[in-house]
């Protein structure tokens, strides 16, 4: 009996610790904020899909790395705090595979302005002009796209970009304002290779797709320098090179999913998954201790030992918690006591055949284990496929739903059960019937 | 068992709800969502006074959006659907929306799925809900493994499967006749709900059965005869409390989200709700009766 109760009251120090260090990580600020998904903070989540055709296979994924470092770039220059910038390989089950990268700028909620950020970046590549073709007049997609062939030499390979003013000894008009640019290591020996091997071919300098600037190669080029010379101004000049420097992309991209959620209907979504959690705690636990009497309210006390422990790992894993998730969550809170239900039915069984207290305890516990772990089973195997379903919102859900599974068995077995052993003694009396009845019934 | 008793009663119930959900989704279709569909849902919240809906949609229209829907939501919020924007249009929609500055409005919410993504998803969707039946009749299958009389353990997987498809018809059917009335929609959270609702439903059928196998093997060890139809309604008496109460304190959790919760996860729990009553009905009364009708059959 002793051995129960030190055993119970360990459990019930570990909660309240659990507790206190849940209330001091929200109220201290040193403490871990709960992660917030965009849905709930206000943000942009942006999906391009690359257009990696032009690619050979085997420069897909640097240039993607390539793509998403440079973006990331971009976007905390504009002063985004904690932006996500990730690749993917989707459309598997669309039927086309493709390469997407996926932005998520939390707190800029002007749709068109973050479009514009991400959009500006310019795309730059080199492109040769075939044998036997001349440079079209038109700015037509289809006439540029047969006309010049890709080098592969691209935007991955940019060091940085300057503004110059070409002096008139260098055969052009005096002054004119050119964007010099200059290649790390591979981008340099990649130039010279192609500049070497193309002699009086011309090679047209491509931005987002449009040839501004079709030198002809007179000579090999050595050292990884190129320059664009076009006919722009000096403004027009240091813009391209400012961007050029924040990173040239190394393909094209197409943005392809936009979704924006305003910051007040966020805080207004957290607002009230907060109420609509805190009033379902309230009306489960009633209704436990009403219906479960003792067993009931040590079924309350595991419930908010789940929560509080549900709470720390959200924190600590960390989990982002979206709409979805806190629905999740709320919905576990109903299903938390599942275990301790089938628990209880089995010791009022027990209790029915004339067994003490404590017999008809750990009859119950042994005898309901199997029928929770069998269900619990197929509850996580739901939520580990819901979680390879994917978005970003669904996996919220199912992580909070698988762990809510795993937790509250749990809770129930090791936390119900210490505090049941702990408070009930070898009863076979009245009281004893009363307290671990259940129902209408006095 | 008084369930057991009249299982041919409840067979009936059962039929009806399914048949009407079935006629509810073929005569109405489901009304599915921008990120199946691709496309772009818009919600307005408007400042002051909100203007008619025939005002909106004219603005809309002006500014280059021909095909947008725009319905209420609250008092205050216009939900605007329309196919994919071009950039020109995104730009300008906060005028087109707030005609022309007249009532201020805010967006607070912006969604634009490319049809891809769409095809992506709803074929995500598709395949993970035939994944998780699929894994739940193995799963029964082999922890059923041992019990083989006089029911197969694969007919115990089999009726979890039909008693799921029942869980999931029941909410789509309701789902197709909200979309016809109140404009509800089949999308992600939805079909998320659906799969939360396979894992409840089993969850609540596997310990059905599982008392079931309990008895059976009792009444093995003991050397007692008992009818196979007697054992399942014993079972479903000690079970019944518990799948009551589970889902009570499950439908109390819900109906407070339902209530108190974000706009944006209301229909979530209202499928839910539908699906824990339908998971909770169809454990209690299809997938034990359809148990002792199979022996019945086979014998």
């Amino acid at each position: 009996m002793i051995r129960y109760r030190i055993w119970a009251a360990a459990i019930l120090l570990v909660g309240f610790l659990g507790v206190w260090l849940l209330y001091a990580s929200q109220t201290s600020e040193s403490g871990r904020p709960f992660k917030l998904g965009l849905d709930l903070s206000g943000g942009t989540h942006l999906v391009y899909s690359a257009d990696t055709s032009g690619l050979p296979p085997e420069d897909v994924r640097p240039s993607m790395a390539a793509l998403r470092d440079t973006i990331e770039r971009r976007v905390n220059l504009f002063g985004v705090a904690e932006p996500i910038v990730q690749t993917e390989r989707g459309g598997a089950l669309a039927g086309n595979l493709e390469e997407r990268l996926i932005v998520e700028l939390p707190g800029v909620t002007d749709t068109e302005e973050a479009i514009r950020l991400i959009g500006e970046t310019p795309v730059l590549d080199f492109r040769l002009l075939r044998e036997g073709e001349v440079v079209p007049i038109d700015s037509d997609a289809e006439a540029i796209e047969s006309a010049f062939e890709p080098t592969g030499l691209t935007g991955r390979f940019l060091e940085g970009a300057r503004l110059e003013f070409q002096g008139a000894h260098q055969g052009g008009l005096s002054n004119q304002p050119v964007v010099a640019l200059s290649f790390n290591g591979e981008g340099a020996r990649m130039f010279e290779e192609i500049t070497t091997q193309n002699t009086g071919r011309i090679l047209g300098i491509f931005l987002d797709g449009q040839p501004i600037s079709t030198p002809v190669i007179s000579q090999p080029i050595l050292g990884g320098r190129a320059v664009i010379t076009g006919s722009f101004t000096p403004e027009e000049g240091r813009e391209l090179a400012r961007d050029l420097n924040f990173g040239a992309l190394p393909v094209p991209i197409e943005l392809i999913s936009t979704q924006t959620i305003g910051a007040t209907l966020g805080a207004r979504a957290v607002g009230e998954g907060l109420s609509a959690g805190l009033l379902a705690a309230a009306v489960v636990a009633a209704f436990m201790i009403l219906w479960y009497r003792l067993p009931g309210t040590v079924a309350v006390i595991s419930l908010t030992f789940y929560t509080t422990a549900m709470l720390l790992l959200f924190q600590f894993i960390p989990v982002t918690l979206t709409a979805a998730g806190i629905a999740g969550f709320i919905l576990s809170l109903g299903l938390a006591v599942d275990a301790n239900v089938l628990i209880f039915e089995r010791m009022k069984e027990e209790l029915k055949a004339g067994k003490t207290t404590r017999e008809a305890l750990s009859e119950g516990f042994s005898r309901a284990w199997p029928s929770i772990r069998d269900g619990n089973a197929s509850s996580v195997l739901t939520a580990v496929i819901l979680f390879w379903f994917g978005t970003s919102l669904v996996e919220g859900f199912a992580l909070v739903f698988g762990l809510g599974v795993i937790m509250s068995m749990l809770t129930a077995i090791a936390i119900s059960r210490s505090l049941l052993l702990a408070v009930s003694g070898d009863r076979r009396n009245p009281l004893a019937k009363f307290l671990f009845g259940s129902g209408f019934k006095i | 068992m008084i369930i057991i008793a009249y299982k041919k009663v409840f067979f009936f119930v059962t039929g009806v709800t399914v048949a009407l959900s079935i006629a509810a989704i073929a005569a109405f279709g489901l009304n599915f969502g921008v990120d199946f569909t691709g496309g772009t849902l818009v919600e307005v919240r408007y400042e002051a006074e909100r203007p008619a809906q025939n005002v909106v949609a004219a603005s809309l229209r002006n500014a280059g959006i021909e095909d947008a829907s725009v319905r209420p939501s609250d008092d205050d919020i216009y939900i605007i659907r329309s196919g994919v924007l071009s950039g020109l249009d995104i730009q300008t929609l906060p005028d087109a929306v707030s005609v022309g500055g007249e009532y201020p409005a805010e967006i607070e919410r912006f969604t634009e799925i490319g049809p891809t993504i769409g095809q992506e998803l709803r074929n995500k969707a598709l395949v993970a809900l035939v994944l998780v039946a699929v894994a739940i009749v193995l799963y029964i299958a082999f922890t059923f493994r041992h019990v083989s009389r006089p029911v197969s353990s694969w007919v115990y997987g089999a009726i979890a499967v039909i008693a799921l498809i029942h869980d999931i018809l029941v909410p789509a059917g309701l789902f197709a006749v909200l979309g016809q009335f109140f404009g509800a929609q089949v999308d992600s959270l939805f079909v998320m709900a659906l799969l939360a609702i396979l894992g409840y439903s089993v969850n609540d059928t596997i310990v059905v059965f599982d008392r079931v196998r309990e008895n059976l093997r009792g009444n093995i060890e003991r050397g007692r005869k008992e009818e196979f139809c007697l054992t399942v309604g014993r079972s479903l008496t000690q079970t019944i409390v518990r799948s009551l109460n589970t889902s009570i304190t499950s439908l109390l959790a819900l109906l407070a989200l339902f209530f108190l919760g974000p706009n944006a996860t209301q229909d979530f729990a209202l499928t839910l709700i539908a699906g824990v009553i339908a998971g909770t009905y169809s454990s209690i009364a299809l997938a034990a009766p359809l148990l002792v009708a199979y022996e019945k059959m086979r014998s």
